[in-house]
């Protein structure tokens, strides 16, 4: 059966073009977001998953950006082939973005519920009043008393202003959330409640959210896939199940090592040595072959196929083939 | 607010006595004697001494700045040594010209160098925003009084457009000097506004705003513009401050009747008590300037408002 995608990305490559070099920010990407349900976009710092987001809304900052090629189904209607007025029309209403640090996320002059009524008045035939009265519904939705909404981002915590950018995303319903580190600016109190609060929301509204974020932890509570990106590209991808028990990437792993391990304290943290490569010069074959300990010769020179290991699950990765993808770990624990 | 307000013109008090006194100070110390000046080449010397006593110019200088001091606080600047009519009078019939000048040459210049400036960051790296920042480029580099002669060279002796000198003409007469003036105003508030803006379309809350799916015309209109503004209501008002005050050579190029002129005309006349009754109206003028711009912070800024209470 076709499942039914909210958001699908196919060979999406992004690059920012500087005059002494160019950035291949995202390269080849592949994602896909069923209909209510949460993608984990996982990777580190640098490697494509805000480019990704913004993409999607078609708000690459350009110059420098340019997307290259490929194509984004937004229920159906590749974003890349919008002309501006289509994009503005799905922005926020179809679509919308939580983004990483609400410190700065949010206009300084405008008061709280401005910001919030901005994007209900227009995307719906309602006056400025009823706007406003909206806007302070949404305020207690996230957990703010709705006459705050007359004050000013300044006036409000870190975790609140969170709250506030996450109700202007909100506050439209849109059908596909992207949400680029909605804690990592947070106290790790707070991340818990912004957390569990995009939680509930995102099941009220059956919103299908894709989660941009570093933190495995944050995946393993909110998701229900998983794509694992490096450099631009995604390496492993698969359900939660996949991903965390049938761990097929070198690099997933890598971050899986990363982690403290509370059960066995004595064990040192096992960090994933070296740094990304550098976006503007990556190598020929597998991008993450500098960093990796398996790597050969042909890692180095060819790009790995994709290894399917089951419907949910596949990997690209040169130490697999069609067979031996099953036979579970090639990794050996260090 | 009140509060606020009442706070920021007591504050003015200092400023005024500060500024007064280094004038005066400077004043005393320049060579001359205005008893001197004031009788004529052929006085006898005790003709002079009497004068001198008369005026209390004998007396230490700090009582009589402290006696002039006295006398401002009743509404009295003294007499002007050159034709001894009460320096108030004098000050005040030429404060109308100097004001009308500075705010029509501020007006027209904040209304050219506001759009041109937030145009051009929009347009970042376009053929409008390269013309745009050479021309004000020019405008800052090129001295007013100069500007000043070469407009009066070609459109009041050449082409006779407007009147070469003098405030006589109704507003034909206020077109040269003010394009004089506000030239080189125009073009720092422009460029300020551009690298403000762009500083400013830069931010966060500039995506978040685009991510709503507003209109980029609202984006700049109503999220990037007001935060841009503080830097521009800065220059704005630092540059109103020395209009008032700083047209000096200009004024003096058109021989308007202003405070700059009659400024330079006591000066050369040793004439304190005119020269210090100038100052006294400018210092004024430029505190109120100041306050009008920290209010006008407020009324841009929520986070600066709070600071009020």
């Amino acid at each position: 059966m076709e499942k039914e995608y909210a958001l699908n990305i196919e060979d999406l490559k992004v690059v920012y073009k500087t005059q002494h070099s160019v950035v291949h920010a995202v390269n080849s990407l592949d994602l896909k977001l069923e209909k209510g349900k949460a993608l984990g976009l996982v990777g580190e710092t640098g490697a494509g998953k805000t480019t990704t987001g913004l993409a999607v809304l078609g708000l690459v900052p350009n110059p420098p950006g340019i997307v290259e090629r490929g194509s984004i189904f937004l229920n159906g209607r590749d974003v890349l082939k919008m002309n501006k007025k289509e994009l503005r029309k799905i922005r926020g209403k179809e679509v919308s973005m939580i983004f990483q640090d609400p410190m700065t996320s949010l206009n300084p002059v405008l008061t709280v519920e401005e910001q919030i009524s901005e994007v209900i008045r227009t995307h719906n035939k309602v006056n400025r009043k009823e706007a406003l009265e909206k806007a302070r519904q949404m305020l207690e939705m996230v957990g703010i008393p709705g006459e705050r909404g007359s004050e000013y981002p300044h006036q409000f915590s870190g975790g609140m202003k969170q709250r506030v950018v996450i109700a202007i995303a909100l506050a439209c319903q849109p059908d596909v959330l992207i949400a680029d580190e909605p804690t990592t600016a947070l106290d790790v109190t707070i991340q818990a409640q912004v957390l569990e609060m995009m939680k509930a929301l995102k099941e009220k509204y059956n919103t299908s959210m894709v989660m941009i974020t570093h933190d495995l932890g944050i995946v393993a509570e909110i998701c229900d896939e998983v794509s694992v990106m490096y450099a631009g590209h995604v390496v492993e991808h698969g359900t939660l199940e996949d991903i965390f028990d049938n761990t097929r990437h070198p690099y997933t792993r890598g971050l899986f090592d990363s982690l403290p391990n509370m059960e066995d304290r004595s064990q040192r943290l096992k960090p994933i040595k070296g740094l990304m490569p550098d976006p503007s010069n990556l190598p020929e074959g597998c991008a993450f072959c500098t960093r990796c300990a398996y790597a050969t010769e042909q890692c180095e020179k060819v790009k790995p196929p994709r290894f399917w290991r089951n419907d949910t699950h596949y990997v690209e990765c040169h130490l697999y083939s069609e067979n031996d993808i099953q036979k579970g770990e090639v990794l050996k624990n260090e | 607010m009140l509060k606020y307000i009442t706070r920021r013109i007591l504050a003015m008090i200092p400023v005024v006595i500060g500024i007064t006194f280094i004038v005066f100070m400077i004043m005393k110390m320049a060579p001359g004697d205005p008893a001197r000046m004031i009788l004529g080449d052929n006085a006898t010397p005790e003709a002079v001494e009497a004068l001198r006593e008369e005026m209390g110019l004998n007396d230490n200088y700090l009582v009589q700045y402290g006696r002039y001091m006295i006398n401002l606080c009743k509404g009295d600047m003294g007499t002007s040594y050159k034709n001894n009519r009460p320096v108030v009078d004098e000050v005040m019939t030429r404060v109308p010209a100097t004001f009308k000048l500075a705010f029509v040459s501020a007006i027209v210049s904040i209304l050219i160098a506001i759009p041109l400036g937030v145009l051009a960051a929009v347009k970042q790296g376009t053929l409008f925003d390269n013309a745009s920042m050479v021309v004000s480029l020019i405008g800052i580099s090129m001295p007013a009084f100069w500007l000043a002669l070469m407009l009066m060279l070609k459109f009041s002796l050449q082409l006779k457009w407007f009147p070469v000198q003098g405030a006589n003409d109704g507003w034909r007469s206020y077109v040269l000097p003010a394009i004089a003036i506000g030239f080189m105003n125009m073009a720092a508030i422009a460029r300020t506004t551009r690298s403000s803006m762009l500083e400013t379309i830069r931010q966060d809350y500039i995506r978040t705003a685009r991510s709503k799916g507003i209109s980029e015309q609202e984006v700049i209109s109503h999220h990037a513009f007001r935060n841009a503004l503080i830097p521009t209501v800065t220059i704005v008002g630092v540059q109103l401050g020395g209009l008032l005050g700083g047209a000096v050579l200009t004024e003096t190029v058109f021989a308007w009747p202003g405070l700059g002129r009659l400024m330079v005309e006591a000066v050369n006349a040793r004439d304190v008590p005119t020269v210090l009754g100038c100052i006294v109206i400018l210092s004024i003028g430029f505190s109120i300037v100041n306050l009008v711009v920290d209010l006008l912070y407020g009324l841009i800024d929520p986070r600066v408002r709070t600071m009020y209470h």
